[in-house]
């Protein structure tokens, strides 16, 4: 079973991180690196993105004439989908553990972050032929 | 069942494209082209372990591909006549039976340089370029090409089938001739310096250095000079790759995080290399046309003779750096020309340089200007500034490798200036 895991940027905006003390900085970009690594290794990663910053995202919809609307700037304090791993597990018990090691990722002072991660199963079950 | 040895595996990766260029040269279908040449090398893989490797492996395999592809095209051309479409495929002088044996193999130099300016033809997208120089000259496969740029192996193949429908379609001559000769030079150059790029600086994704793109494009910018001897900016490619992959192995940490030129611990640069490029250039600047790709060269092999970034001769980097400017006018040069400015006439003059920039709408917004901007304001004692010109670098680049050393240095001088 395939599971999304997504994280949204921290508060107090996506980048505040570069106002931690760099040693905390260098501890939590080494967990994220070393949590990516342990699922590859452990097979269970099926793919994995991490966003570039909402600085130049745009909401785009399309115009009468089928061409594209664009909006933007958005607003620091709106929360941003920052990344998001797809693990292919056993069992929706298994995503939750994993998504919840994410979710610890250290912050200022190596305290746990415990941020919210959303799972979401990935549809990937074979067709049930009907009579 | 016996195998082909190691030397003869190397070997057909080298004479692949030449065989693959002929028959393109020929017939211009790349896909049917390619099949033959497929062919051709599995029989090779099956016949040549029990009956040796022929005296002319290159002319035995145009020989069994030009086989397949008369089989490929009679087919084909039966199929149209049936449909009374009066198109035939087929060159008029192929169009008695070709017996196997029958004509000398073509020069392989051209057949090779063909297939470099047919797959880095202008009509193709630097992208599409890219994937069918490394797929129908380099020999790597779909999937290797596919992993390499981060994308699935079903978007390489259709980005690659694209291409060769596209070079199909566009009924470009293969003239070698005169002045389109250099363009097409050009072209191809571009193309293996962007392979090299994006192996070196990979511009997407979580690795610094995907190495294998880089030796790729060594290994083809060293084929192609060995077709051109004579062709300085060639030259200039090659050691301009070489001195810059020199510092490849400092250029990241033991984490795998990105190390900056004056941080690097020198020892490490490949030295070997950086004499190889050295000397390639030398040569090459004796010949007399100087281009960009030796005026780089020249300024990394700068680099990689000083002892540290203080040491550096920036006064003549600055001088090489006004000359490219002059020549090209490329925003990146003029960011380059910038820190070198800093360099020997200090920060601040780099900085008015920089405000220059800012309104030239090709680099506007880019993270390599903000990542500049932080670095000189760093050298000019302002740290409050730095921090945010290196936080806004870090929100607008796409390298997450880059985007962690970014947000690095924010961090560090925020504390320092606290």
């Amino acid at each position: 079973m395939k599971y999304m895991l997504m994280m949204n940027t921290p508060s107090g905006g996506p980048y505040e991180v570069a106002s931690w003390p760099t040693e905390d900085l260098r501890r939590h970009i080494q967990f994220m690196k070393d949590f990516g690594e342990r699922l590859a290794a452990s097979g269970e990663l099926a793919a994995a993105e991490g966003l570039a910053g909402p600085d130049q995202a745009k909401r785009v919809r399309a115009g009468n004439d089928g061409r594209p609307i664009t909006d933007g700037i958005f607003p620091e304090a709106k929360e941003f989908l920052a990344g998001y791993w797809i693990v292919d597990v056993e069992s929706a018990e298994r995503a939750y553990q994993i998504a919840a090691e994410a979710s610890a990722a250290p912050g200022r002072g190596g305290k746990p972050l415990n941020m919210d991660i959303e799972v979401r199963q990935v549809m990937s079950a074979p067709p049930v032929d009907l009579d | 069942m016996p195998t082909l040895g190691e030397d003869t595996e190397r070997m057909l990766r080298e004479v692949a494209p030449q065989v693959l260029g002929s028959i393109v040269r020929r017939y211009r279908d790349f896909a049917a082209a390619e099949d033959a040449v497929q062919e051709a090398l599995a029989a090779a893989a099956i016949q040549w372990p029990k009956q040796g490797v022929p005296a002319n492996p290159r002319g035995w395999l145009v020989r069994v591909a030009l086989r397949r592809m008369v089989d490929h095209v009679r087919s084909e051309a039966a199929r149209r006549h049936r449909e009374e479409i009066v198109v035939s495929l087929v060159p008029a002088e192929d169009q008695l039976v070709l017996a196997a044996d029958e004509g000398a193999p073509p020069d392989s130099r051209d057949d090779t340089l063909e297939m470099l300016f047919l797959c880095c033809h202008p009509a193709l997208s630097p992208a599409s370029a890219i994937a069918l120089t490394l797929r129908a000259v380099g020999g790597l496969t779909t999937a290797e090409i596919a992993k390499a740029f981060l994308v699935p192996e079903a978007t390489m193949a259709q980005r690659i089938s694209r291409a060769k429908q596209r070079v199909k379609d566009s009924h470009v001559p293969f003239a070698t001739r005169g002045d389109d000769v250099a363009t097409r030079l050009g072209s191809v150059m571009q193309v293996l310096y962007l392979i090299f790029n994006e192996g070196y600086a990979g511009t997407s994704g979580r690795d610094v250095v995907r190495t294998d793109l880089s030796k790729e494009a060594l290994r083809l910018a060293r084929m192609l000079h060995r077709l051109v001897p004579d062709e300085s900016e060639v030259a200039g490619l090659l050691a301009l790759l070489l001195l810059t992959d020199a510092r490849r192995e400092a250029r990241t940490g033991p984490a795998g995080q990105l190390v900056p030129l004056d941080r690097q611990d020198r020892t490490r640069w490949d030295h070997n290399a950086i004499t190889e490029g050295q000397a390639l250039l030398e040569r090459a600047f004796a010949r007399g046309t100087v281009g960009p790709y030796q005026l780089q060269a020249a300024i990394a092999a700068l680099h990689d003779e000083a002892p540290s970034t203080d040491e550096t001769d920036w006064p003549q980097i600055l001088a090489l750096y006004g000359i490219l400017d002059r020549m090209s006018d490329n925003p990146m040069v003029a960011l380059n020309l910038a820190i070198a400015t800093a360099m020997v006439h200090g920060p601040a003059a780099g900085l008015t340089r920089l405000d220059a920039l800012e309104r030239d709408a090709r680099i506007q917004g880019h993270y390599r200007l903000d990542a500049v901007r932080a670095h000189l304001l760093e050298r000019a004692g302002n740290r409050e500034a730095a921090a945010v010109a290196y936080r806004r670098a870090a929100e607008r680049t796409a390298s997450i490798a880059e985007r962690d050393y970014l947000l690095v240095r924010a961090s560090e001088v925020a504390r320092d200036s606290g």
